[in-house]
């Protein structure tokens, strides 16, 4: 057996090892990132989640100023606590719309009314379609959009009082 | 190693965050009318991954997103739309990640040529184990 | 007092374990005599863990709270069986099973080895000494299942509801008897090399073992399909999960194993790669419990997402298995072949055979492990599923299997041109299983249309060595090897039929709605609340008929508490050409229930197959058994065989 042959698993096995110890090393990313960073958001026109608020359609989205595009819905835990923060942001002046996921008029009111109203618009959802045409996997989740309708960011989860400094800067740079 | 599906419950009662209190999309449960249509409906869902599931795919999820994706898959078949472009159009949203078939792109190329690859590199082993009887 | 006990019994096994490996260092180097109580260590160190599982089992039948294991994974309120049970559905507890299994099958090798030198025999014992000192440690030190817990909790968190069913006593411990009693393969390949002494004794000396591990593997990976299937709800039996692959490995390095260890036996040849086999079957055997317990694949089955335990499961991983192929690699020149053997012969056949199985292997590892090597190299995120495994292993699989019926018929050295007669009949019924799906069933897949053109034509070939001679004077291993390939083809024909005619209906239904699947007509009677010992549940009443005579099925959902979740318990009724599969989902606002529907003829032979596979093993088992016993009796002498 030539010694190419004997020393082949040998050297397979150490390929294998150092791929695993880089796994081992760089802990899987489980979150689903959108892959429509950088181009513009696709064309797309909701209902209006309640009767006195106006709703979210993609030509909204490209006035000129990048908007914060918030994915949530009343029955997602984490919203609640992130509301709070998308005050914060909104009394800085970030515009901010929603687009309500699988949600009735009935709950999302109550939810507002709990939690307070950060929303210029919100948009009905009702069967995810909206969340799936922009690459994203669940709530809460938040897009940056530019003044000309480009996707600039997508923040995965909550945003939280540290990310907020963070996201003004995206914004800033959306400009 | 062990084979005890230890998070399946997870995913099998709720996704990770509630649920909503809404029922499941209209086609997410229900079987398109032409049977051809469904079959080819049922083919692409065995490939889309599941978004929130631990490793699944959409057709044996019962999470929401997947119901979601399943009734989006039945409405743009039953619509006239091909399998390729919808897992094209999925592709782009979510990158290659969310389909359990290798697509056709440069990265899958060694899984593809991997079993042709296997079986030279094993005959060329084997080449002089095999033959004719040496004479003499 | 009893955790306690227990682990005192493990650091005392870990203790032995070291004292054991010592002395086939000194042994090996300097004299054999020295390792004249290695015997009596490897016993005692096996009786020593199985003292510690025992205890384990003990702390979980008692619902002992103060045991921070029991208090994660059990509950008083649990069914005594899944009490029990339920300690190795956790990683500690079955992990502990894991090494337990380790130091016993060490024991045995101990006690019942006859055919090897002494000098490999105390090589191996050794070597099965070191493996287990690593595991050893593992749970001494970063995942101790006696931790315990101040104070002690009034209940525990639950068993997951999914593990309360009686797959769970079976399935893991068949599957890890087999996958660790492998380790005894290992051992004595790596004994061997250690001696020099690969012969045809050692793999005499090998077979019972590999034969034993084999035959447990395939029942505990035959059993976790099916309780995979009935558990789901949605009919499938095999995903290409990452812990399935990892379990299936180890199995098809075991198989072609099984079969060089033949060539070796019976020729003196192919001790490369019988050793190389030997190695890596067990070697993916670790691989599976690093991946599973790592949390660097992602799972349904994987279970804590630890990358701590990983990192020491790889380091043993890497010493193991890299000190091995070192071996192999510094030894495998003095692994002399011998003369290359003619065209058409069964040393040719099997070595066909090896390729086969060890092509299918290296997808099933490339397969798995591919998006991870992408990501590492270019950063992008691919998926590997289903789709792309049965493209490619089952083709391969269909040609294996053709190779399969003409195997057995070739003889040792040379075979000319008889076995094509032979194999008329068989290629004549797999033609006209060919014609007849043809004319009949014009629609399937060409896959599963091939799945019955190979069985038909298996199922001929597979008893071809038992015509022409007397069945009774036949021996037993040879029927064994009739009846495992048999149970190849009857598996082939089930999954052959559950691809080509399942029928799936899935619908809303209101009480007093019908619903149609295949030949059935389901009409939902309603739908009643119910509870269980530790869950409360809705019940559907379905009554499904074909032709006359109706039957009741009771498909349910579970909601548990501890920890909150819901499961479908699906109703499933067999006949004798098939499953009729139900399951009810949840209701929508008007009050209909999502009902699903399988009609899946014939697909109890998938398991039915798995299940004569594993059978062929035993039979071949006892034969070998039955066989030594006669030769050393010399019963057989004096008759003049041998």
């Amino acid at each position: 057996m030539s010694k190419a042959i004997r020393f082949a698993p040998l050297a397979l096995l150490l390929l294998v090892i150092v791929a695993l110890v880089w796994r081992l090393a760089t802990p899987v990313d489980t979150n689903v990132h959108s892959k429509l960073g950088g181009r513009p958001v696709p064309f797309f026109t909701l209902a209006a989640a309640l009767p006195t608020k106006p709703t979210v359609s993609s030509t909204d989205l490209a006035t000129g100023q990048p908007r914060l595009v918030n994915i949530f819905a009343s029955w997602c835990v984490p919203c609640v606590s992130e509301v709070k923060v998308l005050q914060g942001l909104k009394s800085r002046g970030v515009p901010i719309d929603g687009i309500d996921i699988r949600d009735r008029p009935a709950d999302l009111t109550d939810f507002l009314a709990r939690n307070g109203d950060p929303y210029e618009r919100i948009g009905s959802d009702p069967q995810s379609q909206l969340q799936i045409a922009l690459g994203s996997s669940g709530v809460p989740e938040s897009f940056i959009v530019d003044g000309k309708g480009i996707i600039r960011y997508q923040h995965i989860g909550a945003i939280e009082a540290s990310d907020v400094p963070m996201i003004l800067t995206k914004l800033e740079q959306a400009k | 190693m062990n084979r005890l599906p230890f998070l399946l419950a997870i995913l099998l009662a709720q996704p990770l965050l509630a649920d909503s209190s809404l029922p499941p999309a209209y086609w997410a449960n229900r079987q398109l009318p032409d049977p051809r249509q469904e079959a080819k409906a049922e083919a692409l869902m065995a490939e889309v991954r599941c978004l929130v599931c631990q490793g699944q795919s959409i057709a044996d999820s019962d999470a929401e997103l997947a119901g979601d994706m399943r009734d989006l898959i039945r409405r743009r078949i039953a619509a006239g739309e091909k399998p390729s472009a919808i897992r094209g159009w999925l592709v782009q949203r979510y990158g290659t990640w969310i389909s359990y078939k290798p697509t056709d792109e440069p990265a899958a190329w060694p899984l593809w040529l991997a079993p042709f690859g296997l079986l030279l590199v094993g005959l060329w082993f084997v080449r002089r184990r095999i033959g004719q009887r040496r004479r003499g | 007092m009893i955790a306690e006990a227990g682990l005192a019994a493990l650091w005392l096994a870990a203790g032995l374990a070291a004292y054991q490996f010592l002395l086939m260092i000194l042994a090996l180097r300097s004299n054999l005599e020295v390792a004249r109580p290695m015997r009596a260590v490897a016993v005692v160190q096996g009786g020593l863990t199985l003292v510690a599982f025992a205890m384990l089992l003990l702390v979980f039948a008692r619902s002992d709270m103060s045991v921070a294991l029991v208090f994660e994974n059990s509950h008083s309120a649990k069914p005594f069986i899944y009490k029990v049970a339920g300690a190795w559905g956790n990683h500690e507890g079955s992990m502990l099973m894991w090494v337990t299994i380790l130091a016993v099958a060490g024991a045995f090798l101990a006690l019942f080895s006859r055919r090897t030198t002494e000098r490999t025999l105390i090589a191996g014992l050794g070597s099965q000494a070191v493996l287990a000192l690593g595991f050893y440690a593992f749970l001494l030190f970063a995942s101790n299942p006696f931790a315990r817990l101040f104070p002690a909790p009034m209940d525990g968190q639950g068993l997951n509801p999914l593990l309360q069913d009686p797959g769970l006593a079976f399935h893991p411990p068949t599957l890890y008897l087999g996958y660790v009693g492998l380790s005894v393969a290992f051992s004595l390949a790596v004994g061997a090399l250690l001696t020099g002494e690969v012969d045809s004794r050692l793999a005499r000396a090998m077979r019972p073992w590999v034969l034993g591990a084999w035959i447990l593997l395939t029942l505990g990976i035959t059993a976790g399909s099916y309780w995979a299937y009935y558990e789901l709800g949605w009919g499938g039996y095999w995903f290409w999960d990452p812990v399935e692959n990892a379990s299936l490995m180890p199995w098809l390095a075991a198989t072609a194993l099984l079969h060089s260890m033949n060539v070796l036996a019976a020729r003196g040849a192919l001790k490369a790669w019988t050793m190389m086999l030997a190695v890596i079957a067990f070697s993916m055997s670790m691989v599976g419990t690093f991946l599973v317990r790592s949390g660097i694949l992602t799972s349904v089955h994987a279970f804590a997402i630890d990358p701590q335990r990983g990192t020491f499961l790889l380091v043993l991983l890497a010493i193991y298995v890299g000190a091995a192929f070192t071996l192999f690699a510094l030894r495998g020149a003095s692994l002399k072949e011998g003369a290359p053997f003619e065209l058409v012969s069964r040393e040719s056949g099997l070595v066909v055979n090896n390729l086969i199985l060890s092509v299918i292997l290296g997808i099933v590892f490339l397969g798995t492990l591919y998006p991870l090597f992408v990501e590492a190299l270019s950063g992008e995120k691919l998926s590997v599923g289903a789709p792309y495994f049965n493209a490619v292993a089952g083709p391969l699989a269909l040609i294996l299997a053709v190779l399969v019926g003409v195997g057995p018929l070739l003889s040792w050295r040379s075979e000319r041109r008889l076995i094509f007669r032979q194999l008329r009949i068989p290629a004549l019924l797999g033609l006209s299983a060919l014609v007849i799906t043809m004319i009949l069933a014009p629609d399937i897949h060409i896959l599963p249309r091939l799945g019955f053109v190979v069985a038909a034509y298996l199922i001929a070939a597979a008893v071809l060595p038992l015509v022409g001679r007397n069945p009774l004077r036949a021996p037993l291993a040879t029927w064994g090897m009739v009846l495992a390939h048999l149970g190849i083809a009857v598996g082939l024909t089930g999954m052959a039929a559950n691809a080509a005619f399942s029928s799936e209906r899935l619908g809303i239904a209101k009480p007093g709605d019908t619903l149609s699947v295949g030949p059935w007509l389901v009409q939902l009677e309603g739908v009643t609340p119910t509870a269980g010992k530790n869950f409360t549940a809705v019940e559907a009443e379905l009554r499904a008929t074909r032709g006359e005579g109706a039957v009741i099925l009771n498909p349910q959902t579970h909601y548990y508490s501890d920890p909150p979740t819901e499961t479908n318990e699906s109703a499933i009724r067999t006949f004798w050409n098939g499953q009729l599969y139900t399951v009810i989902g949840k209701s929508d606002a008007s009050g209909g229930w999502q009902l699903r529907l399988w009609w899946k003829p014939f697909v109890t032979l998938i398991w039915a197959g798995g299940a004569l596979i594993a059978m062929g093993g035993a039979l071949a088992l006892l034969g070998r058994i039955w066989r030594r016993r006669r030769l050393s009796s010399g019963e057989w002498r004096r008759k003049g065989y041998a």
